[in-house]
């Protein structure tokens, strides 16, 4: 019954804030109301029992990647209203008949998926974070330690890409000054 | 009704994934088009924890990790690419981007 009531409010709140997302045109709605909706979302992750994975999405997608757009949009002209595009008539069909797909996939699969049996079955008496625990750092190394190096690479990229030369400003500047800079430290 | 299955969880995956599929046909602007991107991936994320709960398996929830420590990154990236964009260019129109000049 509390079940119910938590999964039909929030997935309210979630398509509410989400819609308003993709509408608003101006961004810092869009980025408020995105931020909502994740901590919507880590609800039905915390209803359907994945504790660690709902701390998880508040930590990283609330915390990380929203502040990380919040200093994003500071570089941006964000006070001016966004121009929508015009649609592109084939795409606008193709993901259209995508999401038609989708649909029709989604009620389809639990008829002929029966028979599904668990690869990695959930540990009795153990906590969820314990158990998450205990399959990712057996079965799921590799893909861990990937995963890890796949995020140095992208920090530093980000430090490169928008943190290099800050004092040159090596952005503003155009391509002829910037082919002199670079024959200038050739030379030198 | 009452009862909370499966379905109800896949079902509120396609909407949040058709609205963000809908996000990213509209929108010209592309930090708002990454925005879109975001919604698709947390769509995949509700529907990996919803088929892992319903069939007591684990796997689902660590691809939603993955599928989390990927977004993370592409975001880093992402914005690192943007921002260079933005202060060569000065804006981050998608219609402006499609001539490839450096």
């Amino acid at each position: 019954m509390f079940e119910a009531i938590a999964f039909y409010l929030f997935a309210f709140l979630t398509i509410a804030m989400f819609y308003i997302t993709v509408t608003t045109s101006q961004a810092l709605y869009a980025i408020t109301a995105l931020a909502a909706g994740m901590i919507f979302i880590s609800a039905f992750f915390f209803i359907l029992g994945a504790d660690f994975l709902g701390a998880i999405q508040i930590v990283v997608y609330s915390g990380a990647v929203m502040a990380l757009y919040a200093f994003g949009m500071m570089f941006f002209d964000t006070t001016r209203d966004v121009k929508e595009k015009q649609g592109n008539k084939a795409i606008i069909l193709g993901l259209s008949i995508l999401a038609a797909i989708l649909i029709v996939v989604i009620f389809a699969v639990p008829m002929v998926s029966n028979n599904i049996t668990a690869l990695y079955p959930m540990v009795a008496g153990a906590g969820n974070t314990q158990e998450i625990g205990m399959v990712l750092f057996t079965k799921y190394l590799v893909p861990f330690e990937v995963a890890a190096v796949m995020l140095l690479v992208a920090m530093i990229s980000g430090i490169v890409l928008a943190g290099k030369k800050m004092d040159l400003s090596l952005t503003l500047m155009s391509d002829e000054e910037i082919e002199a800079e670079k024959n200038e430290k050739v030379r030198s | 009704m009452i009862e909370i299955g499966l379905t109800h969880y896949l079902v509120l995956s396609t909407i949040l994934f058709a609205i963000g599929l809908f996000g990213v046909m509209r929108r010209k602007n592309l930090l708002l088009l990454f925005f879109a991107t975001e919604i698709l991936l947390n769509s995949v994320n509700i529907a990996f924890a919803a088929i892992s709960h319903y069939y007591g398996d684990l796997t689902g929830q660590l691809f939603a990790f993955f599928v989390i420590a990927i977004a993370a990154s592409e975001v880093a990236v992402g914005l690192g690419l943007l921002i260079v964009w933005h202060k060569r260019h000065g804006n981050i129109n998608l219609d402006k981007m499609s001539t490839m000049r450096g």
